[in-house]
Parts: C-alpha cells; sequence; structure tokens
C-alpha cells in the first residue's frame, strides 16, 4: 500500500458547487485517479435533490492504510475546489483551517433567494478578502470562462482538476489523468478533456 | 473493464457502496433482479440490467416496492437467487408482502436491500426501516464498509438458503452514495434453471405449496429460524472489534456509523482507550458476543442512525444478563449523548467520545471560528431548493397557481413525492399544500372532494408524476370517481421517472434493459374508469391557464394531462428549444410596476437581475431554452427565437 506522496494521511479534499456542474464527476475523476496508485479512497457525495439548485459536496478521504469515513470532521481539509466562488466559502466555514489550500471558479451562480433580490450576492472582491483571511493560499480560476471558450461550460470542473494537479499536493500526472479519461468517456472526448486539464495546470501556474 | 463482467478475482476496484452490492449479488448468481426506483437505492438495478445478458440475468423495473418482492419471491420459489432493491418508503410499501413471505419462507436465496436515508438528504421522510426486521421476524444484516458491501450481499443468499428466509439487509445514503475500494471475487457460471416445485406434502419446504397456512405451526418455524440466525451470527465474521482486551469505552456500532467511530478514535488519539464493536448482524442480536462485548467495558456508547434500535435491543439482552454482565453506564441516543433524529457524522462521535472520556477537542480554533461564521453569515447566502432550469414543473405550479388565484375561490393542491414535492417553495409559488406518500395528493383529494355537505366549496386540484400514477396512484383514482368525489386530477407527465435518473415505467415502451415494452397509456387508464381526460402543454401558458378554468367550472373526476419532457431528459438535456434574451431597451426594470414579474416571483435560475443595469438578464450557461419566461414579461422585453439545430 502507498503510503508516501500525500502530506497527510488521510489527505481531504472537498470539491464544491451547485448541482449540475459536474462535481460528481470531478471527484470520481480524481478518485479514480489516485486509487489506480494503490491509495485506499474514500469518497462521499451529496446528490439527489440537491441537484435541484441546492449546493453540492463531495468528500475525497486518500489514505495509506484504509478506508475513511465519507464525511470528512470539522475543520480538516486539505484542498477545496470551488465550482462556484461563494460554495467556497460556506464550505471553509465548516472544514477549513489556515494550512487549507483554496481553489476557486470565479463565476458566480446565483441562488434564487439573490435572483428574487431577498439576498445579496457577494462581490468579487469581499469573496477573495474572506477567503483570504482564512488560509494564505488561495486561488481564483476562471474555470468557466475558459470553459466555454473550449466550446462547453461544464468543461469547468476538469480545468480545476488540472489546477489541482499544477498545485503539486496530489501525486498524479497528465498521464494519471487520461489513463482514467480513456477508460471513462467516449474515445472522441478524449481531446477536449486533455485540453481542458492542460489549460487549468496553465492558468494556475500562471497566477501563481 | 468494468467491474460488472470482470472475472479476474482479486481486482481491485473504486467502487460506490451501490456497485459494491450489484458486484456481491453477482459474485452469488442472482438469477432475477427487481425493485422500483429511489434515491439511494437506483443505481442497484440500473447496474445490474447492464450486465443481464452477459451474466443471464432477469431485471425488472417494477410498477411499486410491493410488486418488486413478488416478482423477485417467484424467482426464489421456482429455485433462483433473486434480490430486490429499494428506498426506506419502498419497505413500508412492500411490508404487507413481506409479512406473509416471512411465514411461508424461502426457496432460492432472496435478498432485500434497503437503503435508508438518515438526514433525508433525498427524500421527504428519515425514515428508519431496521424496525421492520423485527416486525416481520425476518435476519437483518448492516455492512460496515465498501468491501463488507460486496462480501456481505454475496454470503446473504447462502445464509437465506441455509435459514429458508428472506434476509434484510439495510444500507444508507452514506455507503450507498459513497465510493471505496473493493476487492473482487470469482464470478460463477451463468446457467440457471426455474422451476416451481408444488405437489409434495403441505409444509415441505422444497416441494409443497407455498402458503402461510397453518399459521400456528409455521409461525413457530419462523422463530426457530431466527434462533438458527442467532446461532450462525455468533461466529460472524461481519462482526469485529478493534481495540484493547479492556477498554474505557466501548463504542456499539454499524454501517456508516462505524467509520465514523473509527474516524472519532484516530481524531481524539483515543486507540488505547475505546474499543469498537461493529456489527454486521443486527437482528437478531447474538447473545454470546454481546455478553462478552458487555463485558469489556463499564461505559457503552451506542452510534448508529436513525432511531436507537441497536441500542434498545442491547439493553435488553444487557437487562437479561444483568447478573453476569454487571452494572454498565450506557450512552446514545435515549439519554441525549447523541442526537435522536438527524445524520450522524465524524464530528458527533467526536463529541460525545471526548465528552465521556473528559478530553477536550477543538476542531478550530475559536477565533478562526468566529471569522470563519461571520463570513458564512454575510457571504454565502444559501441555496434554497428550486426547480432547474425549463423544469416543466415550474410551467405547470406557475399555472395550476394562476388558475387558482383567478378562480378565487381559495382553490388550493395537494400533491405527493417527486421533484415537484418542491411546489410547497417559493419555486412553485407555493402552489402546493400537502404532501405525504406516494399517490397520496389524490387520496387526500377524493376525500376532500367528498366534504361539500360541510359546507366546503374550495376547488380541489391534486398532482402526481407519471411514474407515481403507475406506483399508487390508481387505486385512490379509482376511489375519486366511484364515490363521485370532485377533484382534478393533473398528471404531471415528464416522460419518465424523472428523480431518480430517468428509469423507465409502464407508461413508457422500453424495460430496464432497454427492449421494447407495451406502454401503457394513462389517460386510456383514467378514462376506462370513467374520467374526462383533456391534455395541456404547461409552456403554453395561456391554453393549459383556460383549460385549468375550464374544468374547474365542472364537477366529478376530472383528469389534466401536462405533458412535457423533463429538462434534464438524455432525450432534451444540452438542446435548446429557443435562444432567450432580454431587450434591455424594453425591459424597464424597477419601473414596470410587475413588481419584478420575471425573477423576484417566476425565480427560473437561468433568469437573473442586472443590479447595475436594473434590468433583468438571461445567463446563457444555464438557461435551457425553455422559453417559458417570454410568456410571463408583461412589457414583452424577453424575446424567443427558434434555436439553431
Amino acid at each position: 500500500m502507498k503510503n508516501s506522496g500525500i502530506g497527510n494521511d488521510p489527505f481531504n479534499v472537498i470539491i464544491t458547487g451547485v448541482g449540475g456542474q459536474g462535481n460528481v464527476l470531478a471527484s470520481r475523476m480524481l478518485g479514480n485517479i489516485l486509487s489506480d496508485q494503490g491509495y485506499f479512497v474514500t469518497i462521499g457525495e451529496t446528490f439527489g435533490v440537491s441537484q435541484r439548485g441546492g449546493s453540492v459536496m463531495s468528500h475525497l478521504r486518500i489514505s495509506g492504510s484504509s478506508a475513511w469515513s465519507p464525511q470528512i470532521p470539522r475543520g480538516q481539509a486539505d484542498i477545496v475546489v470551488a465550482l462556484e466562488p461563494i460554495e467556497a466559502i460556506r464550505v471553509m466555514a465548516y472544514y477549513g483551517n489556515e494550512r487549507a489550500t483554496v481553489l476557486s471558479n470565479t463565476r458566480p451562480i446565483y441562488p434564487v433567494g439573490v435572483i428574487a433580490g431577498e439576498m445579496e450576492y457577494p462581490d468579487p472582491g469581499s469573496i477573495r478578502e474572506a477567503l483570504g483571511r482564512l488560509t494564505g493560499r488561495v486561488v481564483l480560476i476562471d474555470a468557466t470562462d475558459e470553459a466555454m471558450k473550449l466550446g462547453n461550460p461544464i468543461l469547468g470542473n476538469v480545468i480545476m482538476l488540472g489546477a489541482v494537479a499544477a498545485t503539486g499536493l496530489l501525486p498524479f500526472d497528465r498521464d494519471d489523468f487520461k489513463t482514467v479519461i480513456a477508460r471513462s468517456m467516449p474515445a472522441d472526448r478524449l481531446e477536449i478533456n486533455l485540453a481542458a486539464y492542460d489549460r487549468g495546470r496553465e492558468m494556475l501556474l500562471e497566477t501563481t | 473493464m468494468s467491474y460488472l463482467f470482470d472475472t479476474k478475482s482479486g481486482t481491485r476496484y473504486l467502487m460506490m457502496g451501490n456497485d459494491a452490492i450489484v458486484r456481491g449479488a453477482l459474485e452469488a448468481g442472482v438469477g432475477v433482479a427487481s425493485a422500483y426506483p429511489g434515491t439511494p437505492s437506483s443505481e442497484i438495478i440500473e447496474q445490474l440490467s447492464r450486465a443481464s445478458r452477459e451474466r443471464n440475468i432477469y431485471v425488472e423495473w417494477s410498477v411499486n416496492e410491493k410488486v418488486a418482492v413478488e416478482v423477485a419471491f417467484a424467482a426464489s420459489i421456482a429455485g433462483l437467487r433473486s434480490i430486490c432493491a429499494m428506498k426506506q418508503n419502498g419497505v413500508n410499501v412492500a411490508s404487507d408482502f413481506l409479512l406473509h413471505v416471512a411465514l411461508s419462507g424461502t426457496r432460492g436465496g432472496m435478498v432485500l436491500v434497503h437503503c435508508d436515508d438518515p438526514g433525508a438528504l433525498s427524500s421527504i421522510n428519515e425514515g428508519e426501516s431496521r424496525h421492520f426486521a423485527r416486525m416481520l421476524e425476518l435476519p437483518l444484516l448492516e455492512p460496515g464498509d465498501f468491501q463488507e458491501a460486496k462480501d456481505m450481499t454475496a454470503w446473504a443468499f447462502g445464509l437465506s438458503e441455509e435459514l429458508r428466509s428472506l434476509v434484510m439487509m439495510r444500507s444508507v445514503t452514506r455507503l450507498s452514495h459513497a465510493s471505496g475500494n473493493v476487492t473482487i471475487g470469482d464470478l460463477p457460471p451463468t446457467d440457471k434453471k426455474a422451476v416451481f416445485r408444488y405437489d409434495g406434502p403441505l409444509g415441505d419446504p422444497d416441494t409443497g405449496p407455498v402458503v402461510t397456512m397453518p399459521v400456528p405451526k409455521n409461525h413457530v418455524l419462523l422463530q426457530n429460524k431466527l434462533k438458527k440466525a442467532r446461532e450462525l451470527f455468533e461466529k460472524s465474521p461481519f462482526n469485529t472489534y478493534t481495540g484493547p482486551e479492556k477498554p474505557e469505552l466501548l463504542i456499539i456500532t454499524s454501517s456508516a456509523c462505524n467509520l465514523y467511530s473509527l474516524e472519532a478514535v484516530r481524531l481524539l488519539n483515543a486507540g488505547g482507550r475505546v474499543g469498537v464493536l461493529k456489527l454486521g448482524t443486527t437482528w437478531p442480536l447474538p447473545p454470546e458476543l454481546i455478553k462478552k462485548s458487555l463485558s469489556r467495558a463499564d461505559k457503552i456508547l451506542f452510534v448508529e442512525e436513525v432511531l436507537p434500535f441497536t441500542e434498545e435491543n442491547v439493553k435488553i439482552l444487557a437487562a437479561e444478563m444483568a447478573a453476569e454482565v454487571g452494572i454498565i453506564k450506557f450512552y446514545g441516543k435515549n439519554d441525549g449523548t447523541i442526537p435522536m433524529t438527524g445524520e450522524m457524522n465524524p464530528d458527533i462521535v467526536v463529541d460525545a467520545c471526548a465528552k465521556i472520556l473528559g478530553i477536550t477537542y477543538s476542531p478550530m480554533p475559536a477565533d478562526y471560528e468566529a471569522a470563519a461564521q461571520e463570513m458564512l453569515k454575510t457571504l454565502s447566502p444559501v441555496r434554497d431548493l428550486t426547480f432547474c432550469p425549463g423544469c416543466p414543473h415550474r410551467a405547470s405550479f406557475w399555472n395550476i397557481h394562476n388558475a387558482l388565484a383567478i378562480d378565487n375561490r381559495h382553490g388550493f393542491t395537494c400533491g405527493d413525492i417527486g421533484c415537484y414535492t418542491l411546489g410547497f417553495l417559493p419555486c412553485g409559488f407555493n402552489t402546493m399544500k400537502t404532501s405525504h406518500s406516494m399517490g397520496s395528493g389524490i387520496g387526500i383529494a377524493s376525500g376532500f372532494g367528498k366534504l361539500k355537505q360541510f359546507g366546503m366549496d374550495q376547488p380541489i386540484v391534486t398532482v402526481c408524476g407519471d411514474s407515481t400514477f403507475f406506483h399508487a396512484a390508481i387505486p385512490a383514482l379509482v376511489n375519486a370517481v366511484h364515490n363521485k368525489s370532485d377533484v382534478i386530477f393533473i398528471l404531471l407527465d415528464n416522460s419518465g421517472t424523472a428523480m431518480t435518473g430517468f428509469q423507465p415505467h409502464p407508461g413508457t415502451p422500453l424495460d430496464a434493459t432497454g427492449h421494447e415494452l407495451p406502454d401503457i397509456d394513462p389517460a386510456a387508464v383514467c378514462r376506462s374508469l370513467g374520467a374526462t381526460v383533456e391534455y395541456a402543454d404547461p409552456f403554453d401558458i395561456d391554453g393549459t391557464q383556460i383549460a385549468l378554468l375550464r374544468l374547474m367550472e365542472e364537477g366529478g373526476a376530472r383528469v389534466l394531462i401536462m405533458k412535457q419532457m423533463c429538462a434534464l431528459s438524455p432525450a432534451k438535456k444540452g438542446k435548446k428549444k429557443f435562444e432567450v434574451r432580454v431587450d434591455e431597451n424594453v425591459c424597464i426594470g424597477e419601473n414596470c410596476g410587475c413588481n419584478r414579474f420575471c425573477t423576484r416571483i417566476f425565480r427560473c435560475p437561468g433568469l437573473v437581475w442586472d443590479q447595475e443595469c436594473g434590468v433583468a438578464v438571461v445567463d446563457e450557461v444555464i438557461c435551457a431554452g425553455c422559453g417559458v419566461c417570454a410568456s410571463i414579461c408583461p412589457s414583452g422585453a424577453i424575446r424567443k427565437t427558434e434555436a439553431r439545430a
């Protein structure tokens, strides 16, 4: 069994977003990449009614020794990947700590209460500042905008995975990603997913 | 290679709990699998349907859970192994038949997988289905991790054959919908032969007629089966103990709570002080194992979901064994150490253990927590549940709400379980006023419709989905027609069992494996009962509301089928019918006088308010192109044009 290559054991990743953003798929891709390398991976997901406009969270536990709880304990996130910016705050409020790395997409998806004028959506500056107060490691990425340039906003999830790879916090590279994509998706989707992964990787390296 | 077909025993996969259950059933050589879909159980039958041809399995989406168990039972008494899967509500529906199956016994191994949803993450109740095992007098298993979900399922079929009893296996959302590593075993040969033998003497378990009578004799036999189960469970490898020989505190747990308990011990670094007894066989409890465990520690904490099932069952044994095990201090749900309701998580277990052991544990520095909570309050507006962009239910409730308002006699809508349950929320314009079990909207409406003699003159509308119609609404509709109840029954037909992932139902022309089947027309069913039937497209706002207002003038049982495919349907997904945009020169914003109908009231996630410019804007990433919002803008500022193919 693997017991090196990860900072903490278990190493905890949270992928968060709003139903329909490809969050569950991203967590399974990352889980399979690390499971292929011999790690024990446990993934906890919330889906079902949460697709209907609600927040969706996936918890990944990566360990050299065993399966762990599919729910990460409070204050124990190592990486938070947010496909939607205010979801990063929501997750950090419960699972955050000063060592956590936050990678957040910048494009908002407004809650219906905001659309209806009952609540306010914070401006991008306040979100960045708030996250910066919770951890020193915050990277904001225009993942949806870049995904649209690649032809489909759903690719934002893969762009974020490329960014995770570029942090170097988890032991995987492009080939590992390619193996999992080739196994789980139709062949004609391979190129576009690799392009999204590469774009995410570049964007992280550009910003840091 | 998919885990469904991999014959290489020893290969390791990352699997959802439901996949692990599927692999276990395949390794046991299951012959028939049946279910009615329900989160978090639906993937079990979906995955088995993919393996049906190669592994020689008959897989069926049955009309409801009771029939699903009947279908699987037929296979069992014809000598095949069979599995049935359902969510917690399903056990309620199937329970009448299950009570009889317990008494008549089974032949081929038969396993009922029931997936509970602690915390009601995808349910409208938090029902605890383990109690059925006690009531029905059936053995109950609970896998404690992903590998066990596979191994225990495979083992359960043999157990069922040894006991000649249906075996219940309970999962929860955090196992069924969570994933972990599973090492697979061998797949057996696929040849299977079904014969129902019935000409032996009454009471012969292999060759006699399969009936519950004589009850006095069969009930004794049933209790003897439980006695045998107790003996087998004493030696079961699925009951495990981790920790010191004599811990200060013993945790007794099962299912996903096992993982929370192990996590809590790790976080508190209390492996030397706390032991964990994980029970895989939770009914009937093996008394010798419990006695040995109760003798380990003076303090015992129960960690389970949802109700204190094992807690109470262990306490009964502890009372019987008091002379041998001594005085024990019990902690759990009954004394308030653990919350009585809701989902468990590692934090709840950490807090309980820390309190009992006198350990100080703080998951976050106080100032960090205070800052984080302040940000949560001010910077992360909650996401209320809502219908998806382009959802036909939003349009349907808009029409029903407006027609009832125009009618102005305080009419209301009764509903039940489905995505359309959200009709009681602002996203459905608070239109739905009652919501209970499947099919109960029409049943309740049938009752309301008979209250005229007590002066009730409000129009009664009831809604249900197309899959629910077949599942449980037909008897209630028969009741309404037969008793001349004045109701408008609206069938929200979105062409599939949408909420659980578009499983087919008797109104769709395909079976679980994609083969053609005759589809049953709900309109023909309703007409044959004597109800009047009309159709409307809910996206046609004017046409639908006019039809509704006309129906409200009439009496008796009236059926209106609102037909429009689910926005997420595989047949529709990704294809916009209309390009929708707001003409910012026509939109007069807050000055419109319509109270921002489009965003404040209609609330589609795809139509947002641009605060800077003071006009509505379509979010092109989110909009599904249904075009309904174009019909509601009084200024005509929302424009739709046919999308290019």
